[in-house]
């Protein structure tokens, strides 16, 4: 009789990894191809759309700062507009010789009577109302409040009716409303990233399931937890790339459809919202986040569920 | 016997529960030479698949102490488990074949596992379907097959990595007398390369097929011998019930 075909212990010894297509073929890849590539792509194209949303805002809130954490307004009210002719040259002679200031500008008359138009028209009226001296001046760095205490006690010892104002404070209650946008969006961001992952999680749970019966014999056939663990990193990193490209793919289209209609608007308060290339690399980076934290789900469940068995 | 302590396996005063139920193995003392080849045989629920399992390490004991190939198996760290299982070939008596796997693939799998290339695995799984009698059906997947080829396949699978243990639950249940007879010869020949073999069986024909077989016969999950003597199979010429060897288990390992 024949004997039967039997190879070398060297052979079947080995210790190198099951992997590549044996890999994949323990796996029917019909099975885990149903709804996980398309929830994570909806779930990306969201996570995408509310990043771009919460940087833009940020970059907003940053750029209206940045214009107007210098800037400063200085108001001297006179009634004797020879007087106020001189202690406006003072000041502008007090404020060029502070370091901290790195530019001013006297408001011409003329743009003082723009201002006042709306309300007293134009002609005699303007002239007949006395008018304050406005300067607007730009520090070299943001203004805080001891240095704006420190120009006003400057000023004020040669011109009694100074006062200096911070233009930032003007749109302090904006700002406040763009950090609150700004954390909503954060919070969407992770709230999407942690229903992603359970998700994932919840998929990759019912595909162990299903295929319990071939891991088990995996294991039973000297399969190491690692190795079984791969396989199944490996079905699902496929799924969440093909989820990836759907869903970049998507939120991309969505956030330059919703950056175009805001370019429309041509507006000087929105003109800083834009999004830099730090901003598109990090949007571009979501699927990659989305694929690590599917393959880290899935090892994490899988590996639990085989220390269950001996 | 003179073999290495390496080489046999040990078990002493071995119980297996599951959760709270009664055991259903209780105080099994006995030691498995290297190159014998046993028969383990017992009425239905008498513990046999779960001794089986046990000898497969897919269950842990839940009292006494099992050695295997020089190790303790109940402290053996998780991570040494696999490369034990390797040294193991196992037919179970569902078979257990990857559904959506050709026959090829599932003898194929052990060696894949145990990271042997492809170029090298070709060969033996081929000629091992081929003398398992299935080189036609070499990509039929399992639910194509009758339950006699699938047990084939699960047998091809159990021995084609060679085995230092062949674990058999059954494994001519499903087949014709003739085919029995064969895959008896394929686990005498395992055994003549130095394979012990473990196979639970029913059928009392098949113990007088193998003549230098032991028996192993569990009742209510104990050996029915209680010091865990195993002797040859009634000779079929033979005057039936004689005992022509016994081996007392030591406490030696």
């Amino acid at each position: 009789m024949k004997l039967p075909p039997l190879i070398g212990r060297s052979l079947n010894r080995g210790l190198a990894p099951l992997g590549g297509e044996n890999a994949a073929s323990l796996i029917p890849r019909a099975r885990l191809t149903g709804p996980v590539p398309w929830v994570l792509a909806i779930m990306i194209a969201l996570t995408v759309l509310a990043t771009a949303g919460g940087l833009a805002l940020s970059n907003l809130a940053n750029s209206a700062r940045s214009d107007l954490s210098g800037a400063l307004t200085v108001q001297i009210v006179e009634a004797d507009q020879e007087l106020l002719a001189q202690q406006s040259e003072a000041a502008q002679r007090i404020l060029t010789d502070n370091p901290a200031v790195q530019s001013l500008r006297a408001v011409p008359q003329a743009e003082l009577d723009a201002l006042l138009e709306p309300w007293l028209g134009t002609g005699n009226a303007v002239d007949s109302v006395p008018m304050p001296a406005l300067i607007d001046v730009q520090l070299r760095d943001a203004a805080d409040a001891q240095q704006i205490d420190q120009l006003q006690a400057a000023l004020a010892e040669q011109i009694p009716n100074v006062r200096v104002d911070a233009q930032s404070d003007w749109l302090r209650p904006v700002y406040s409303a763009l950090s609150a946008l700004q954390y909503l969006a954060a919070v969407l961001v992770i709230l999407l990233a942690a229903t992603s992952a359970a998700a994932v999680w919840l998929a990759v749970r019912s595909s162990f399931a299903a295929h319990r019966e071939t891991i088990e014999i995996v294991h039973l056939l000297g399969g190491r937890d690692d190795q079984i663990a791969r396989i199944f990193q490996r079905s699902v990193a496929i799924d969440a790339l093909i989820g990836g490209i759907i869903g970049l793919t998507a939120g991309l289209l969505g956030v330059m459809l919703i950056g175009s209609r805001f370019a429309g608007l041509d507006s000087g308060m929105v003109a800083g919202g834009g999004l830099g290339m730090l901003d598109w690399i990090a949007i571009a980076a979501i699927p990659f986040a989305a694929i690590l934290i599917a393959m880290l789900t899935a090892r994490l469940n899988v590996m639990a569920a085989l220390r269950r068995m001996i | 016997m003179n073999e290495a302590a390496s080489d046999i396996i040990h078990f002493d005063n071995v119980g297996l529960r599951y959760g709270t139920q009664p055991e259903v193995l209780r105080d099994l003392s006995f030691t498995l030479h290297p190159g014998s080849f046993y028969f383990l045989t017992g009425a239905s629920g008498a513990g046999k698949t779960s001794l089986l399992k046990l000898l497969y390490l897919a269950q842990k004991p839940s009292r006494g102490a099992i050695r295997m190939y020089g190790n303790d198996v109940i402290t053996l760290p998780r991570e040494q488990l696999p490369q034990m299982r390797r040294r193991l070939g196992v037919v179970f008596q569902d078979f257990r074949l990857v559904n959506h796997l050709s026959a090829f693939d599932n003898v194929a799998l052990p060696l894949r596992i145990a990271g042997v290339t492809e170029a090298e695995l070709q060969t033996p799984v081929t000629d091992m379907l081929d003398w398992v009698g299935l080189s036609h059906r070499i990509d039929a997947v399992p639910a194509t097959m009758s339950g006699g080829e699938q047990q084939r396949v699960a047998i091809a699978r159990a021995v084609i990595g060679r085995p230092d243990l062949l674990v058999a639950d059954e494994p001519t249940g499903n087949v014709d007398p003739e085919m029995a007879i064969k895959l008896l010869r394929l686990f005498e020949a395992l055994n003549r390369l130095g394979t012990t073999v473990v196979v639970a069986t029913h059928d009392v024909h098949l113990l007088q097929k193998v003549p230098n077989s032991l028996i192993m016969r569990l009742d209510k999950g104990r050996l029915s011998d209680p010091t865990g003597a195993l002797r040859y199979p009634p000779r079929p010429s033979g005057p039936g019930t004689a005992t022509a060897k016994a081996t007392k288990s030591g406490g030696d390992s």
